[in-house]
């Protein structure tokens, strides 16, 4: 039982190699889940480590650390191709929420509807994972492994989320569709990331949360586009099977399975016209 | 670090946090502080009725561990005012922003952090800034405006002159407290030494229940001071709103019939009790099957309550003419059922209280809406005599019907009885959700005729009400429905039925409408079919049959004063309007098409067809004071305001001059119920006689004539008019018990009859009458609906108080509007408020409200009642401008994008 709150990561790994403790940064989950008016169990927060709370850059990565909070991310000099990560970050909860929740905990968090998590995985990102034995580093992909589930284990801590400096480019765009306008859960959601060259598409990632156990990038989708010219609406090659034959929406009180799969056909469409010529004239 | 005093600068002092690292700052604040001014709404982020500032940014403090403060600057609600209340907060008073008062506080940090930055925003901006605080009152345009507005710094209006108190906008006059924080709601007062208390309930259905070992599970667990079942109530285990009806333990007995039911209380020292796990708690569950849908409840085995065959609590009819042959002989005829879901009242404060002793008296101070219900249904729970309990009512953090039905008073009653000592309780949001009273799902089938010029010949309509696990207003709302499913038309040929049918599902109550915003919705969509059919414009087919002064209604009473054809007419331009920009606006726009939608409604005032008596007692002190004994409870609509403005008119008085007491049960007389749209009315019209009283001693002591002034000058009471001013001399005047030299009491029950067998008679003696306007655009290829503009004409006879009015207006389209596309409670699924919508600040659209005062002759001054009202017609106009936009009928509510997008295709297929 305790709240352990250290100042560095090594103070923190060692402690975590010998205590079980849930991670938390924003707590926006974990309150959440419990009742009455404290935290019960054991804690370990991250939001006190200096090294974890920053936004940069390396030759090789952009990196968010993991105690940033999504208003850091909003705020951070990024370039366009995290305007979808960024527009998602406005869209989370409220802006209470935002000031206190992070990227790195809505991913360990493992919602199905993380709002994070399409838009990480159009970034290509990874998670760095911190434990007294070092650092290794999972692509979202494979940290993500179903509801409630990542490839965590009991003595890391979710260090940074990466981003690689070839996927910082291009242009991208988030759409969050729910039931209303602020404070919502999303019914579908879509991520997308295009890079153009001389007006031909070169590079595309789509990805769509809250239709699946985890989000899905829709590679068929992608490799249709590759190629193609941006001003010739692309996304009119979209098929619907191209997008739901990779969904596995359920029925919920949101929202039905079949909803799910046309909504995100259609968001799909959109977000690709958002980004090329079709959305811009 | 555990254990170490936390340093934190809290409203520019340092302090020292004594508390756990991860504790809530919520709680922190409240409990550790003192500083109650912080709302807690839901414990999980949804609501932000908590926002606190940290180091400048807004936070939820329910899900900030207090360790995060650490170090840093915290501002609540009670930072804001010194002296004198803020630009913003006195803002939020001119304009009407504050209601119940519950968000006020979240909303007032968030608009601080925002003019921190930007003095001057724009609405949209105050919308992203706000956009994490919910209101449920407000509809929150007032909010928006007061935040634009603060830097402003309008100078108040100029006080009415006496006798103009009455349709002046007047600021609430209980409104100061609710913008600085210092409102005491139902968690924010207890004694010292208070129990905390706690409910065990029901996680099943439907289940029979035995206790295990409670004595062991209360030895392992230090702190806990008593545990009480059903077997240790003293009194009779079983209350209800409708005496003949009542069924409702207020600790079930080895049977529960719905999920949250409470079976047990713990109460103890408040840290133990709060961190007990009450899934542990001793208590074998034998779980049924039970029956949770009402359309196979009749013909179930399965019995709820077994002295109620088929499941069946009640049935309203109303018949009148020949409906049957009407509708056969008609040109046109239109014919659909529709379905609704349960509906949360979703108020911000979860039921709370505190009970204590005072000698032999019980005393409860609880959030509520009708005090001398609680009051009799709780002394006849815990065995004791009225006049040895007094209930005292909490600031309602809003109520909207549920809180009519006693919730905790009983419980926490239970347990001071019993140990002597004081306690208090708090639900959480997850209990409030499970245990108290929804909005009845209805399944309704109607039929209307017309005939070749387009008049309406009959009309039929059946309609079942899933009442849930006991009866509370179900009797209410099977007896309501009939009465008005008609609308406020001409039907001459009528017949219309309604059952309250029980399941073991949530309990149904009262919601602002009683069931007549489900009937609305039928019978306005189908008058939008049938005006199709008769190829008339759809408003003016409503008027075409609008009811007109001297028409009879379905029950036979004869009508006057009816305002429907008024509110129509004012809304006539906006509907010509609007019909052609939603024309132009189509014809250059493929996937969003906009729609206009238009529905009316009329309500009954009152209860229906039974007494409902009000009395107020105004007093003069010696020391020359008017004191306004004013015992309706104001759970944010207003009537302290309202009932003081008409009483100080009546006297003829300043109504500054006039000081509140009450309600409080030991101090106020009977103001009856906060419901059925009656306190304007008939406390009023109360309020209004005893003003006329009291005025006429008055008169006859200083020997005055009619049109003269009155007023207390430095404590000696003047009256005056052009030619002189007379003064009575108070302290030569005998002092009465109460402490009065010069008092007056009235009574005023609205004159109705009971209704014959086939609902004829005279239910209601005021009705209110209303139409409203939607404008709305669907996006066809997501199903998703925007409200861009409602316009709402209402007939209040007369406006009391304008700004009230509009305030009633705007929460009540925003209640429409979240039954019309989000609201759908289903137990098991929708218990917090991220899974249970309500229209968020940037759901609302921009609200016209039309004032029509067409006087009534009943009412006092000519006003009738509003408040639910308002909310009828919202969602029938909105569902009517969905299928103008899309030709897409909805069936079944909410209309959800799935359901939308479903119902544009089987129009596609027709």
């Amino acid at each position: 039982m305790g709240f352990f709150r250290p100042n560095t990561l090594s103070e923190a790994t060692v402690w975590l190699a010998e205590n079980r403790a849930s991670v938390v940064a924003g707590c926006t989950d974990v309150f959440p889940a419990t009742e009455g008016p404290s935290l019960r169990g054991s804690y370990l927060d991250v939001t006190a480590i200096e090294e974890l709370r920053g936004i940069g850059q390396s030759a090789e990565h952009w990196r968010i650390g993991a105690a940033a909070t999504w208003t850091d991310i909003v705020r951070a000099d990024l370039p366009s191709a995290f305007d979808g990560l960024k527009s998602a970050a406005r869209q989370v909860g409220s802006v209470q929420i935002q000031n206190a929740g992070t990227i790195a905990g809505n991913l360990v968090n493992a919602s199905p509807a993380a709002d994070g998590a399409p838009c990480l995985l159009t970034l290509d990102a990874s998670v760095e994972l911190a434990s007294k034995a070092g650092i290794r580093t999972l692509p979202i992909g494979d940290f993500l492994l179903g509801p409630g589930e990542t490839a965590l284990e009991e003595d890391e801590i979710v260090s940074a989320v990466r981003v690689p400096k070839a996927s910082g480019r291009g242009r991208s765009t988030f759409l969050k569709l729910g039931a209303r306008k602020y404070l919502v859960i999303s019914i579908s959601m879509v991520a997308a990331r295009i890079v153009e060259d001389a007006g031909v598409i070169t590079d595309a990632a789509i990805a769509v949360g809250a239709c699946s156990a985890v989000a899905t990038r829709l590679e068929v989708v992608e490799n249709s586009l590759i190629g193609k010219p941006a001003g010739d609406d692309p996304a009119a090659y979209v098929d619907d099977d191209m997008v739901t034959r990779y969904l596995s929406p359920i029925d919920d009180a949101r929202s039905d399975a079949g909803y799910r799969n046309v909504a995100s056909v259609e968001l799909v469409r959109r977000a690709i016209r958002a980004l090329t010529e079709a959305g811009r004239s | 670090m555990n254990g170490e005093a936390m340093p934190v600068i809290v409203n520019g002092r340092p302090v020292a946090l004594t508390s756990p690292p991860g504790r809530r700052l919520s709680e922190v604040l409240r409990e550790e502080l003192g500083l109650r001014g912080t709302k807690v709404g839901c414990d999980a982020g949804d609501c932000g009725a908590c926002t606190v500032l940290i180091d400048g940014a807004p936070v939820c403090a329910c899900l900030t561990p207090a360790i995060r403060a650490a170090g840093r600057k915290v501002e609540t609600v009670e930072g804001l005012s010194a002296e004198t209340l803020s630009p913003l907060q006195q803002s939020f008073l001119r304009h009407g922003a504050a209601q119940c008062g519950i968000c006020t506080p979240g909303m007032l940090m968030a608009a601080t952090a925002l003019l921190a930055k930007n003095q001057t925003p724009s609405r949209p901006e105050v919308e992203e800034a706000l956009a994490g605080v919910l209101c449920r009152c407000t509809g929150y345009q007032k909010i928006v405006t007061a935040v634009c507005e603060a830097s402003a710094k309008t100078p108040p209006p100029a006080k009415p002159k006496t006798g103009d108190a009455v349709g002046a906008r007047l600021e609430r006059l209980d409104g100061e407290p609710k913008v600085s924080g210092t409102e005491v709601f139902g968690a924010d007062f207890w004694p010292d030494g208070a129990l905390l208390v706690r409910a065990i309930r029901s996680p099943h259905h439907s289940a029979a229940f035995e206790f295990g070992d409670i004595d062991a599970w209360r030895r392992a667990h230090p702190g806990i001071e008593a545990v009480f079942t059903a077997r240790d109530i003293p009194g009779r285990n079983c209350f209800g709103v409708v005496p003949p009806f009542a069924d409702q333990p207020a600790l079930a007995d080895g049977n529960a019939r719905f999920r949250g039911e409470a079976v047990a209380l713990v109460a103890g020292e408040t840290d133990a009790v709060a961190a007990l796990d009450l899934t542990m708690f001793p208590v074998d569950w034998s779980p049924a099957t039970g029956v949770m849908d009402p359309a196979s409840a009749t013909t179930e085995r399965h019995l709820v309550h077994g002295e109620r065959p088929g499941n069946i609590l009640v049935e309203g009819r109303v018949a009148t003419g020949e409906a049957d042959k009407a509708l056969a002989d008609s040109v046109h005829l239109a014919e659909r059922t529709v379905e609704t879901g349960y509906v949360e009242h979703c108020y911000i404060e979860p039921e709370a209280g505190a009970a204590w002793m005072e000698g032999d008296t019980l005393v409860i101070q609880a959030c509520t809406q009708a005090p001398i219900m609680d009051r009799d249904d709780t002394a006849s729970v815990l065995g004791l005599d009225k006049e040895n309990v007094r209930i005292i009512p909490a600031a309602a953090g809003g109520g909207f019907g549920s809180k009519i039905d006693v919730s905790l008073q009983p419980l926490i009653g239970l347990v001071t009885l019993k140990t002597g000592r004081p306690c208090r309780m708090v639900y959480s949001r997850n209990e409030s959700l499970l245990s108290t009273t929804k909005r009845h799902p209805a399944k309704m089938t109607g039929r209307i005729g017309a005939d070749a010029e387009g008049r309406v010949t009959g009309m039929i309509f059946e309609g079942d009400f899933n009442t849930g696990a006991y009866a509370s207003w179900g009797p209410t709302v099977a007896g309501r429905v009939p009465v008005h499913a008609s609308g406020p038309y001409r039907t001459p040929n009528y017949r219309a039925s309604a059952r309250a049918v029980h399941t073991n599902g949530p309990i149904a109550g009262a919601f602002r409408g009683f069931g007549v915003p489900q009937a609305a919705i039928l019978q306005e969509t189908l008058y939008d079919e049938l005006a199709d059919r008769c190829g008339l414009d759809r408003l003016e087919f409503r008027r075409r049959n609008a009811l007109r002064d001297g028409d009879i209604s379905v029950c036979g009473q004869t009508l006057d004063s009816v305002g429907i054809a008024e509110c129509l007419d004012a809304l006539e331009p906006f509907w010509r309007e609007a019909l052609s920009g939603a024309r132009a606006f189509n014809d250059r726009s493929d996937t969003v098409k906009r729609g206009v939608g238009i529905a009316s409604c009329w309500y009954g005032c009152g209860n229906t067809g039974l007494p409902n008596p009000s009395t107020i007692r105004l007093g003069i002190t010696v020391d020359g004071r008017f004191k306004l004994h004013q015992g309706a409870t104001d759970i944010g609509q207003g009537s302290n305001t309202v009932i003081a403005q008409i009483c100080a008119d009546a006297l003829g008085a300043p109504v500054e001059q006039f000081e509140l007491i009450g309600p409080d049960t030991a101090l106020t007389p009977d103001c009856g119920k906060t419901s059925a749209s009656r306190q304007t009315f008939v406390t009023g019209k109360a309020a209004e006689r005893a003003g006329h009283s009291l005025r006429r001693t008055i008169l006859r002591l200083s020997n005055m004539e009619a049109g003269a002034e009155i007023r207390l000058v430095e404590g000696r009471l003047s009256v005056s008019d052009a030619d002189a001013t007379r003064e009575i001399e108070l302290d030569r005047l005998e002092t009465d018990k109460r402490g009065y030299v010069l008092s007056a009491e009235e009574t005023y029950d609205p004159p109705t009859t009971a209704l014959d067998e086939k609902g004829q008679g005279t239910p209601y003696a005021v009705y209110g009458y209303g139409a409203q306007l939607a404008e709305i655009e669907v996006d066809t290829k997501l199903g998703t609906v925007r409200v861009v503009r409602m316009t709402a004409a209402h007939d209040v006879g007369r406006a009391i108080n304008p700004l009230l009015v509009e305030g009633q207006v705007e929460g009540g389209v925003a209640q429409g509007l979240g039954m019309a596309l989000m609201e759908e409670y289903i137990p098991g699924k929708t218990e917090n408020l991220h899974d249970y919508l309500i229209p968020s600040i940037g759901d609302m659209p921009e609200i016209q409200t039309i004032i029509v005062e067409k006087a009534d002759p009943e009412g006092p001054m000519g006003a009738r009642g509003l408040g639910e009202h308002v909310l009828i017609p919202t969602a029938p106009a909105i569902l009517n401008a969905i299928r103008h936009a899309t030709g897409a009928r909805i069936d079944r509510l909410p209309a959800l994008p799935h359901r939308v997008l479903a119902a544009m295709k089987k129009t596609e297929a027709r």
